[in-house]
C-alpha cells in the first residue's frame, strides 16, 4: 500500500544546531498522525520541510509516493497546511479569505464560492463571512485558517499546533470538527504539546525530544508499555513510604515533594499508600500520555 | 535538485491577491498620486517657475513647468514601486505571514516574489495614470505619446520594486529601510536631472548620475511626455532591461535566502 508520507533519515541543521536528526515514519492514508514534542524538539521543522518552506539537509522524504525535492508543486496541491501562526489576509473578509486562497490552487470561481459556502458551514463561520479576518476571535480566526487549507480538497491535513492558545471551549470546538473529518477519512498529521488533543486526533503517534524519535505507537499501547495501567500521586511523601516502596520494588519516580507511583490495576496497593500518607495526600488515576511523555522527555523546562 | 528558477503563469495569483486588498482600500491609495502632483505644481507654478523662467534642455528652451511636469511623473514611478515592494512587501511577509501562507500552496517562491514586483509596477502604472490626467490639464504633456508613458511605468516599475524587493530581502526590520531611502532615493529625487539639468552638476556627480535608474527613467518621460522621438529611447529601454536581468535574479536570491528556513 502506498503511503501518505515516507520519511527516512530526515536531517535539518541550522548551522550548527541540529533541529532534525535521523528522523524515520511512514504515515498512512486516512491514518491520524502525531508528532509531540517539547518546544523545540523538531516538529515544526518537519512540518516546514513537507510543504517545501524548509529544505532537507539530508535523507528522503516522500509525500503521495513523489519526492518532496523534485515534485514539491504537484505534493502541495494534494495538501492542506494550517501553519502555526495566523497568516489570515487582515483586510479581507472571511469569503474573500476563502476565495483569494482558493486562486492559489487555480481553482475556478464558482467552485470556490460552492466550497468556501460549504466549509464556512462545517467550521460555523457562515454567519461572519462579511466580516473582516482581522475583527475574529482567536478561535474564530485558527477556524478559519483550518477552513481555508480545505480548500483544495486535500488528501492529507497537516496542522501544527492547531489549539495552542485557544480557550478551552474552541479547543474541544476545533476538536470536534476535525474528528469529523477523520471520520470522513482525511488523513491528518498534526503537531502538539497537548497528550490530550493527541489522544483524541491521532491513531498513532511518536515522542520527539532533541530532534530524534523516542517512541512510535499507539497512544493506549505506549501508555501501556511505559507506564502502566494506573498512577498514584502521593504529595509529600514520608520517609515510611518511601521506605515501603524500596522494599517493594515498587516502580516510580520520585520528585521530592511528590512521588509518581506506577501501578497495575491494583486497589491493594492504593488502600495501603493511602494508609501511609492519608487519603487527602494522595490519588490514583489513569495512567495518560501525558505520562508517558513526561517520563520519556523529562520534567525540565524547555526554554 | 530544485532548479534555480520555477516559474509559471501561476505568479498572477499572487497579484490578483494584493489587487483585491487594494480594491479594498482603494480611496486611499489613490489620493496621493493625485493630490501629489499639484502640491507640485503649486510650489513650482506659482513660487519657484517665476524666478527661474525658462530652462535649456538639450538645445531647447523649456518653460520650468513642462520641464519638471514628465520628472514627477517619473518621480511618482519611482516612489509607487519601491514602497510597494519594501514596506507594503515587508509588512506581508513579516507581520502577516502572507508569504509563508502562499507557500504552502502550489504558488512557488519565484511565482510569490515575481507576483510582488508586478504588482509594484501595477501600482506605478495606476498611479502615473491618475497623475498623467491631472497634469494634462494644465496642458503640459504631449498626446499621443503621452500615453506611451504608461508602459514607460511599468518598465520602471519593475526595476525600482526590483530594487525595492532586494531590500526586503536583506533588511533586520522595517526601520532600516530609512537608510536606502537616504542613501538611494533621496539622491535620485534630487539629482538625477529632475528639478536642473544636469549639465549644471559637476562632472564626476554628472557620470554617478548617469548610472542611477532615475536619471534613465526621468530622460524617458521627459521625451515621451513632450512628444520626442528619438533612437536614444532605445538605448533608454535597454538600460532597464539589463538592469533588470541583473538586479531580478539578485532580489531573487536574497529573499530566497530570506524565506526558506
Amino acid at each position: 500500500m502506498q503511503t501518505s508520507i515516507d520519511a527516512q533519515h530526515l536531517k535539518k541543521t541550522y548551522g550548527e544546531l541540529v533541529a532534525v536528526d535521523d528522523v524515520s515514519f511512514q504515515v498512512r492514508p486516512g491514518e491520524g498522525f502525531g508528532i509531540l514534542g517539547p518546544n523545540g524538539a523538531g516538529k515544526t521543522s518537519i512540518i516546514q520541510m513537507l510543504y517545501g518552506l524548509s529544505p532537507l539537509t539530508g535523507g528522503v522524504l516522500k509525500v503521495f509516493g513523489m519526492d518532496t525535492r523534485s515534485n514539491m508543486r504537484a505534493i502541495k496541491a494534494r495538501l492542506g497546511v494550517c501553519q502555526q501562526e495566523n497568516s489570515l489576509d487582515p483586510d479581507l473578509t472571511v469569503r474573500q479569505n476563502m476565495e483569494v486562497f482558493a486562486r492559489y490552487f487555480d481553482i475556478s470561481l464558482p467552485v470556490a464560492r460552492e466550497r468556501t459556502q460549504k466549509l464556512l458551514r462545517f467550521m460555523a463561520l457562515d454567519h461572519r463571512q462579511d466580516a473582516r479576518a482581522v475583527d475574529l476571535s482567536g478561535g474564530m480566526m485558527r477556524r478559519l485558517v483550518i477552513a481555508r487549507a480545505l480548500i483544495n480538497e486535500p488528501e492529507l491535513l497537516i496542522l501544527d499546533e492547531p489549539t495552542t492558545g485557544l480557550d478551552p471551549q474552541s479547543r474541544h470546538q476545533v476538536w470536534e470538527r476535525l474528528e469529523e473529518l477523520r471520520a470522513n477519512g482525511l488523513a491528518i498529521l498534526l503537531t502538539t504539546h497537548y497528550m490530550d488533543e493527541a489522544s483524541r486526533l491521532c491513531d498513532r503517534v511518536v515522542i520527539m525530544d532533541h530532534g530524534r524519535i523516542l517512541v512510535e505507537g499507539e497512544p493506549a499501547e505506549l501508555i501501556r508499555e511505559h507506564i502502566g495501567h494506573n498512577i498514584i500521586e502521593v504529595a509529600e511523601p514520608t520517609a515510611e513510604l518511601r521506605e515501603r516502596i524500596r522494599e517493594k520494588q515498587w516502580r516510580n519516580e520520585d520528585l521530592g515533594h511528590r512521588i509518581i507511583i506506577y501501578v497495575e490495576n491494583d486497589l491493594q496497593m492504593f488502600q495501603e499508600i493511602s494508609r501511609l500518607c492519608g487519603m487527602e495526600g494522595c490519588s490514583m488515576r489513569m495512567a495518560t500520555l501525558e505520562d508517558v511523555f513526561l517520563k520519556l522527555t523529562g520534567r525540565d523546562l524547555r526554554e | 535538485m530544485r532548479t534555480p528558477f520555477d516559474l509559471s503563469w501561476l505568479f498572477r495569483r499572487v497579484w490578483q491577491r494584493n489587487f483585491t486588498v487594494y480594491r479594498e482600500n482603494w480611496h486611499v491609495s489613490f489620493l496621493p498620486p493625485l493630490l501629489e502632483p499639484l502640491f507640485y505644481l503649486l510650489a513650482f507654478g506659482f513660487g519657484l517657475s517665476a524666478l527661474v523662467g525658462v530652462i535649456h534642455y538639450e538645445g531647447q528652451a523649456v518653460p520650468y513647468l513642462k520641464f519638471i511636469a514628465p520628472a514627477l511623473i517619473a518621480i511618482n514611478i519611482m516612489n509607487n514601486a519601491f514602497f510597494e515592494n519594501t514596506f507594503a512587501s515587508f509588512v506581508r511577509m513579516y507581520y502577516q505571514k502572507t508569504f509563508t501562507a502562499m507557500m504552502a500552496t502550489p504558488l512557488s517562491l519565484e511565482e510569490i516574489i515575481t507576483g510582488e514586483i508586478v504588482w509594484g509596477a501595477t501600482k506605478s502604472v495606476i498611479a502615473t495614470a491618475i497623475m498623467l490626467a491631472v497634469i494634462s490639464l494644465f496642458g503640459l504633456i504631449s498626446y499621443p505619446s503621452g500615453l506611451l508613458l504608461l508602459p514607460v511605468a511599468f518598465l520602471g516599475g519593475l526595476a525600482f520594486g526590483t530594487i525595492g524587493m532586494f531590500f526586503t530581502g536583506i533588511v533586520k526590520n522595517i526601520e532600516l529601510f530609512n537608510l536606502p531611502i537616504f542613501l538611494f532615493i533621496t539622491p535620485m529625487f534630487l539629482f538625477s536631472g529632475t528639478f536642473f539639468p544636469m549639465n549644471t552638476l559637476p562632472e564626476w556627480a554628472a557620470w554617478l548620475a548617469l548610472a542611477l535608474p532615475l536619471t534613465h527613467l526621468v530622460k524617458l518621460c521627459r521625451y515621451l511626455g513632450w512628444g520626442r522621438y528619438d533612437m536614444a529611447l532605445l538605448g533608454e529601454v535597454l538600460y532597464f532591461i539589463i538592469f533588470l536581468l541583473i538586479f531580478f535574479p539578485l532580489a531573487m536570491t536574497v529573499m530566497r535566502r530570506r524565506l526558506l528556513k
